[in-house]
């Protein structure tokens, strides 16, 4: 097949093959070890087919492409419109980069109904990968819903003690938020006649749409509800803590390293998109609330006893960072924030794994318990410090490309953003490293972690390729700010027309 | 014309050794570790020195620019991996390269025994890799990334015995500390993108030579040079910023000798005399840099006075020469400083690996009142850290006292104040220094002979009688005396500063001082150096019980003096105490959970109906999910059609 009508569907097929693969796995018979390989053969093809998206990728070019767009219900009016920008890409590639690693790390840990854990894993892959490549609105929101379906099955089943509390907060909550936006679509689709993002972008900007002035704050609001509470933005963040403590590993990993970033994509993709004045507009509240989050977020984390909520606070500040360079509306911090979004999914999700396999020795994610394990565990420690260091935003790990052109592009946008948002610097080496201090230095307290083994190879396998591309990604982050670059220039355009706004470096 | 001088590889080499003993040296021998460390860090010194050669010879012309590979692009602004190299940074090459192979090959004996030892070869070549980074960089990004790199290798030093809680913390403070200094150089570079679009070193000084002074006392360039020193304040152990150096006296001798006084610590000096054009256009800015320097060099030489512990005194002295250093910087004496800074890197690094092979000599005791009459015992330690205390003294005609009396000379044609203030530090500095010589080699040994590993566990090594310190460990001694003894000798004639001119620009005469006064102020400064050298052989040799009654006179005071002024007791109060209470007790139990979290479960029960229906769902049964999906997008198309059909 010659790689151009490999082009034209390959975003089907990325998209569909894990679902495919899912639903071959509900036939094949409950041999858990058989389910395991099928279930990481799945995973690693949609990861090498998804490598097709940057590698034919046309950099400079900003616009969407490998698009297919096809009639599909006519009444109302839904296309199957699919396609990518630089923005997107990233994003899939994400996915299913993440995937696979779940899979590895849910080998040993997951032994009773494995079968179900790998399909729902899979269903939620498609879930996710389609909500980053839709472009009509419908597909969109369907995707967008049917992640909630496999992520809180993965909660309520696969979790820990207050599992089902833990997955109906997060069912409701998300769900609730949605409403909001569903709601604003189908005002959109009843006032334009489509569901199309870009025929609605052009007849919004084009002046076309009746009534469209005296709705866009509420329809700016609505989508920016739904968006908010799953990134998710202070205040309304207090569902993320419960569903990570209580999620099993691979449930956390996909939460936070692609989940959470459905929010910040929606808010760059249609908030900014569709609503660029009323963005504006209300860019100052949002980006407050961005502030407080980053903030709040890491001072709420460094007093967590139990590392799993303090990740997931930690989450609550890197989220801010995006955020807060998305409604800068400067090249840098709309180039940082997706910088962030993708560095954040590696570090945190290696985060999350590396807390997982703790969990799985020791039963439990109180810090106190441990001490010491950087004898018993020296692989695991170094590997554990260089995800640290990742996350702590140490120039040439990922962490830092990302926070340095957010703070920068909020700085050019008013000083006092770029200075608090900067404290968070400070911050995250509070609360990471003396979270690392307390789990891995001194003496050991607790005999038991004497006997603890180091790395698995499936671990290994599992963390390493994470601790590599946050490696990679710090040193040579041109190879995705060259796609990122062009397609925040375009999406910035409007801001240049609208409000006359220069587009700073 | 300038073939390729391949600086890149200058940061490479310590990398690649770092890597090797990184992955590799767990399963390999001592010999095989301290082979891959040296070579590497010796090639790198070669290196250095075939380019300072060719620069020496003509076949190389400054400021040679070097283009490896893109970095980070963003709309317009981008920063590239990239290197630099002037006078200055060659001055600055030199002395890392060399008296880091020094410190190296001393390790070698030094930690011989260590369990880690190839963990320590490992941190210490990656230490390297980032300082050489910082140094060679050709913007203020690339330098960003030596600078919280040596930040990283310092953490990981310093906590090199994490199984011991103090080390563990000492590192932690040392990168906390650090970062709050990058959270100013940070907003610095910020300041400096929103305003001249770029971080190339060229580029901004391009850009703002032409500028006026801020005579008016404010401006952009005054906040972007006080912010820098923000950064250089938490890097080189400025007030506030210096209380994370004493700390890092927990690391292994050798790397407080490297890093905590002659390479990474003077990065802050460098990086300020690097925006000399920013600095020079600020005067506020340099003010306050004096004043800082001043301040700190006094303020940490009499906490020196009181310290017990060996590495304690040398590490308030290296906060208080390092406080010299900027004196000479806010002074606009930027070579004087950069002068400094090379002969401190002599004698201080002296300093430290004599201290170590004190502590080597006496089985880890590191409290000098249990030390005492070492000379006999181990006499080539005692030599050199003799030339090393009469270099830091300001005796001449060792190395320290060309480069201080310069700084002094020059601060004194700013204001006669810092000079003022300067020469009282001398005089303390002398006391100090001749204390720790007399306490530590004269007298009699009162530390205990057998029985003699202890509380400072790991550096412990032998028993019994102190010991001389084996060849591989006296040999960068005997160099870095020589160093101490001839190091300064280039600043004769003012050499030192005309080679610096063209990164610093001509050396000013400044009208209405004489030679005379020069001569006559070189004069007190002897003077008050020979005087604090009397004062500590009459108080720690000739009558040695005076010090005690003199503390006991001075009761609360001298109290204070012992434990530093209670300044880590007075942050920990004011900051870190408030910042963990008020973020456990009102950001999270109350805001978190009672506020926040108490009105979503509220609003929650509000809709209890919905998600009682909802924890029916949670019946794990995916069929039943299904059908609830089904229903939900059933709704959904209905209203669709609805609306389509209108």
């Amino acid at each position: 097949m010659s790689t151009d009508s490999l082009s034209s569907i390959i975003l089907t097929l990325v998209t569909f093959a894990p679902l495919a693969g899912g639903l071959l796995l509900m036939l094949l018979p409950r041999r858990d070890r058989d389910i395991r390989i099928f279930a990481l053969v799945i995973s690693l093809l949609t990861f090498v087919l998804s490598l097709h998206l940057p590698v034919y990728f046309h950099r400079a070019q900003a616009g969407f492409q490998y698009e297919i767009d096809k009639p599909w219900v006519s009444t109302p009016n839904i296309h199957y419109h699919m396609a990518v920008d630089g923005i997107s890409l990233w994003l899939v590639v994400l996915t299913t980069f993440l995937t696979p690693l779940c899979v590895l790390i849910s080998w040993k840990s997951i032994h009773e109904r494995v079968k179900e854990f790998f399909i729902l894993l899979l269903i939620l892959e498609t879930a996710l990968i389609g909500v980053f490549t839709s472009l009509d609105l419908f597909l969109f929101y369907f995707f967008w819903e049917a992640t909630l379906i496999p992520m809180a099955l993965l909660i309520g089943i696969f979790g820990h003690e207050r599992k089902v509390y833990a997955a109906v907060k997060f069912f409701m909550y998300t769900m609730i938020g949605s409403v909001f936006m569903l709601a604003a679509i189908l005002w959109l689709y009843a006032h334009t006649g489509s569901f199309d993002f870009v025929v609605i972008r052009e007849q919004i900007a084009g002046g076309a749409v009746p009534g469209f002035s005296a709705a866009a704050q509420w329809l700016f609001l609505g989508f920016f509800l739904a968006f908010a509470v799953k990134v998710p933005l202070f205040p309304f963040h207090t569902w993320l803590p419960d569903a990570h403590v209580e999620a099993p590993t691979a449930g956390s990993v996909l939460l936070a390293g692609v989940l959470l970033k459905m929010g910040t994509y929606g808010l760059l993709r249609f908030n900014l998109g569709l609503f660029p004045e009323q963005s504006r507009h209300n860019a100052w509240w949002v980006m407050t609330l961005a502030l407080i989050g980053i903030i709040y977020g890491a001072l709420v984390a460094m007093v967590q006893p139990n590392m799993k909520k303090l990740i997931a606070y930690s989450s609550v500040s890197h989220l801010g960072f995006v955020v807060l360079g998305i409604f800068s509306f400067t090249q840098a911090g709309l180039n940082g924030a997706m910088f962030v979004m993708l560095a954040h999914g590696i570090s945190t999700g290696g985060l999350f794994m590396l807390a997982g396999i703790l969990h799985e020795r020791r039963h439990t994610y109180e810090i106190s318990e441990f001490g010491g394990l950087a004898n018993p565990m020296p692989i695991y420690a170094a590997s554990y410090l260089v995800i640290v260091l990742a996350s702590v935003g140490l120039p040439l790990l990922n962490g830092f490309i990302g926070e340095f052109l957010v703070l920068s592009g909020a700085f050019q946008d008013k000083a006092i953003y770029g200075i608090l948002g900067a404290t968070g610097i400070i911050w995250s080496a509070v609360y990471l490293l003396w979270m690392y201090q307390r789990v891995f230095y001194g003496t050991i307290t607790h005999p038991v972690n004497n006997t603890l083994g180091d790395l698995s190879g499936f671990e290994k396998m599992a963390v390493w390729p994470c601790a590599a591309a946050a490696l990679v990604m710090g040193v040579a982050p041109i190879l995705w700010l060259g796609a990122i670059d062009p397609a925040v220039h375009a999406a910035l355009t409007p801001f240049v027309q609208v409000v006359g706004r220069v587009v700073g470096p | 014309m300038n073939s390729s001088l391949n600086l890149w590889v200058i940061p490479i080499l310590p990398l690649a050794g770092a890597a090797i003993n990184g992955f590799l040296g767990k399963r390999s021998s001592r010999q095989a570790v301290s082979t891959i460390a040296l070579f590497f860090s010796g090639a790198v010194f070669a290196m250095a020195l075939w380019v300072a050669m060719r620069f020496w010879f003509s076949s190389l012309t400054l400021p040679y620019h070097e283009y490896l590979a893109h970095w980070i692009r963003s709309g317009s602004f981008s920063a590239d991996f990239a290197f630099y190299l002037d006078q200055l940074s060659l001055v600055m090459l030199l002395v890392v390269t060399g008296v880091g192979f020094l410190i190296h090959i001393y390790s070698v004996g030094y930690m011989w025994e260590d369990p880690s030892y190839y963990r320590f070869f490992s941190y210490l070549n990656l230490f390297m890799f980032f300082m050489l980074t910082l140094v060679l960089a050709n913007n203020y990004l690339v330098m960003f990334i030596g600078w919280e790199g040596v930040g990283l290798a310092s953490y990981l030093l310093i906590g090199f015995w994490f199984t011991k809680d103090s080390a563990a913390s000492a590192g932690k403070k040392a990168f906390i500390v650090n970062r709050i200094g990058d959270f100013g150089f940070l907003i610095a570079l910020f300041l400096l993108i929103k305003h001249f679009g770029s971080l190339n070193f060229d580029q901004v000084f391009q850009s703002i030579a032409p500028l006026a002074p801020e005579t008016a006392g404010t401006g952009l360039l005054t906040a972007i040079g006080i912010l820098l020193m923000v950064g250089a304040c938490g890097k080189s152990a400025q007030i506030p910023l210096y209380i994370w150096l004493p700390d890092a006296m927990e690391g292994p001798t050798p790397v407080s000798a490297l890093i905590h006084a002659a390479t990474m610590v003077t990065a802050g000096v460098y990086m300020v005399s690097r925006s000399h054009v920013i600095f020079e256009r600020a005067p506020t800015a340099l003010t306050v840099v004096a004043i800082i320097g001043t301040l700190t060099a006094f303020f940490a030489a009499t906490i020196g006075i009181a310290q017990t512990d060996i590495k304690k005194v040398l590490a308030y002295s290296t906060v208080s020469q390092l406080g010299y250093m900027f004196m000479a910087c806010g002074a606009g004496a930027f070579s004087a400083g950069i002068f400094h800074l090379m002969t401190h890197a002599f004698f201080k690094g002296l300093l430290f690996l004599g201290a170590g092979s004190v502590i080597h000599a006496v089985g880890g005791e590191q409290d000098m009142r249990k030390m005492g009459g070492l000379k006999s015992f181990i006499p080539w330690t005692f030599l050199t850290m003799g030339i090393a205390t009469l270099a830091i003294a300001g005796i001449p005609p060792l190395a320290g006292f060309w480069s201080k009396d310069e700084i002094l000379w020059r601060a004194y044609q700013v204001s006669w104040v810092y000079w003022l203030i300067g020469l009282i530090t001398a005089f303390i500095t002398s006391f100090y220094m001749f204390r720790l010589l007399y306490m530590t080699f004269f007298g009699d040994y009162r530390g205990a002979q057998a029985d003699a590993h202890g509380s400072h566990g790991h550096d412990a090594h032998g028993h019994g009688e102190p010991h001389e310190s084996p060849m591989v460990m006296l040999v960068p001694l005997m160099i870095l005396a020589v160093l101490s003894l001839l190091g300064g000798l280039v600043g004769i004639g003012n050499r030192f500063e005309h080679f610096l001119a063209p990164v610093f620009g001509s050396v000013e005469v400044v009208e209405g001082a004489s030679h005379g006064t020069e001569m006559l102020l070189m004069g007190v400064s002897v003077a008050v150096a020979l005087l604090g050298w009397w004062l500590a052989y009459l108080l720690y040799y000739s009558r040695p019980e005076l010090p005690q009654r003199i503390a006991d006179a001075l009761g609360g005071f001298y109290q204070t003096v012992v434990h530093k002024y209670y300044v880590d007791e007075i942050y920990a109060a004011l900051f870190v105490k408030p910042l963990i209470d008020g973020s456990t007790r009102i950001l999270w139990q109350d805001v978190d959970r009672k506020i926040i979290d108490t009105a979503v479960n509220d609003a929650g029960d509000g809709a209890r109906r919905v998600s009682d229906e909802a924890r029916h769902m949670q019946s794990g049964n995916i069929r039943s999910y299904a059908a609830w999906i089904a229903a939900g997008s059933a709704v959904v198309i209905a209203f669709m059609v609805w609306m389509g059909s209108r």
